[in-house]
């Protein structure tokens, strides 16, 4: 499907998008606390100086685990995961949304930026 | 008595900052959204605002999912930015005006809104991108500020007609304020972009068209969609136009768009500028 044709129908479910709500919010609770505490550089250096026991101190649940570890972006957001606070932790990899965006994909980068191209 | 002297509406993309710091402004993929700014500063050079009333949803910085408020009013005598996990420079300070800040709240709440108030709130991207693109030579900022935030992050979030009326309630505190000031309503984010899930990469030009084409004209055209069918037309992300519909409606009844500039992509998003005054 080319990403035009991903409106879907009005009142239908949306093609690829994951609503941020309650549910999501509830199960993800862990990894963006995680997340948000990244907005301090002593935590990034802590989570990349030992990730796992950085993980286990915001008990992350065995899928969020396992979707960091793998850095499968779609399985962060499917384990609850917001893409704001996601975002931080792809900054400590040195990674943009645009990157974030290929990863999700599985577009390479530059067919990812040709996506949003395409689109003008 | 205070004056609304235009409204002034931009995306704020994280990017953007990291092009201020490189001073890559007119670097080839950079200049077409820069292009739309000499025409803001002039305009604000001439109508020269002291306060600012804005728009905007906090990206995880002052606000965590521990407590999400649907509206939050800023009334603190001053607003810091601070890390917020991605590389972008701390931006400077803003002055707070806590006394207009709570003559809002008071009229928001009895006008039947319930906003969350905040004496202490940090600011993000989302205001300090803004306000660099707006006066990018100043020491301090000239304005002070009240801050107003929606939540675009975690649904529920309020409806486009909901935020629309809460603009206008704004507008309607601000007629019965006795200063003198000379107010600019700032709106912040958009348009349509998505980062997140397969659809990572969606951008609706028919649909930013359709928001910017009603803006000045007919809001309520864009109030018609529930979040919904905004967050299909828009993608995840593009729902800031909450923000923008919100700043709207405090602009107050009639307006006409004195600026524009649309621009395909900056980073994931579909980049837009948009100046109006009241008519």
């Amino acid at each position: 499907m080319t990403i035009a044709g991903m409106t879907g129908e009005a009142g239908q479910p949306i093609p690829g998008t994951h609503l941020f709500d309650g549910d999501a919010a509830k199960k993800g609770y862990a990894i963006n606390a995680m997340c948000f505490s990244f907005n301090h550089d002593e935590n990034r250096k802590a989570f990349l100086e030992d990730e796992a026991a950085y993980c286990a101190k915001f008990n992350l649940t065995p899928d969020q685990l396992e979707a960091v570890a793998n850095r499968d972006v779609l399985g962060m957001i499917a384990a609850g995961g917001n893409i704001y606070y996601l975002a931080k932790l792809a900054g400590i990899f040195g990674l943009n949304v645009q990157d974030v965006g290929a990863l999700q994909t599985g577009l390479s980068l530059d067919e990812f930026k040709q996506r949003l191209l395409d689109q003008a | 008595m205070a004056e609304i002297v235009g409204a002034y509406f931009t995306s704020h993309v994280p990017a953007i900052g990291g092009a201020i710091a490189r001073g890559d402004q007119g670097d080839p993929y950079w200049k077409p959204f820069f292009d739309g700014f000499p025409k803001v500063r002039e305009w604000l050079n001439e109508v020269k605002p002291d306060v600012a009333i804005t728009f905007s949803n906090d990206h995880g910085l002052n606000f965590f999912l521990d407590k999400m408020p649907t509206f939050a009013v800023g009334a603190a005598e001053q607003y810091t930015n601070a890390d917020e996990g991605w590389g972008l420079p701390t931006y400077k300070p803003m002055q707070g005006f806590p006394e207009l800040s709570w003559h809002i709240i008071n009229n928001l709440v009895e006008d039947e809104f319930d906003p969350v108030s905040c004496q202490e709130m940090l600011v993000d991207h989302a205001l300090s991108i803004p306000f660099e693109l707006a006066w990018p030579d100043a020491d301090a900022w000239p304005v002070r500020v009240v801050p107003i935030g929606i939540n675009t992050v975690q649904h529920p979030l309020p409806s486009a007609k909901r935020c629309l009326a809460l603009g206008r309630s704004v507008h309607k505190a601000v007629t019965s304020w006795q200063g003198n000031e000379r107010i600019v309503v700032i709106g912040t984010g958009g348009l349509s972009h998505q980062l997140d899930g397969e659809r990572a990469g969606f951008i609706n030009k028919d649909y930013d068209a359709f928001c910017m084409d009603s803006l000045a004209s007919d809001p309520d055209a864009m109030t018609r969609d529930s979040i919904h069918e905004i967050v299909r037309l828009a993608g995840t992300q593009g729902v800031e136009i909450l923000n923008w519909i919100a700043a709207r409606g405090a602009l107050g009844p009639a307006a006409r768009e004195i600026h524009r500039n649309y621009h395909i992509p900056i980073s994931n998003t579909a980049a837009a500028t948009m100046v109006l005054e009241a008519a």
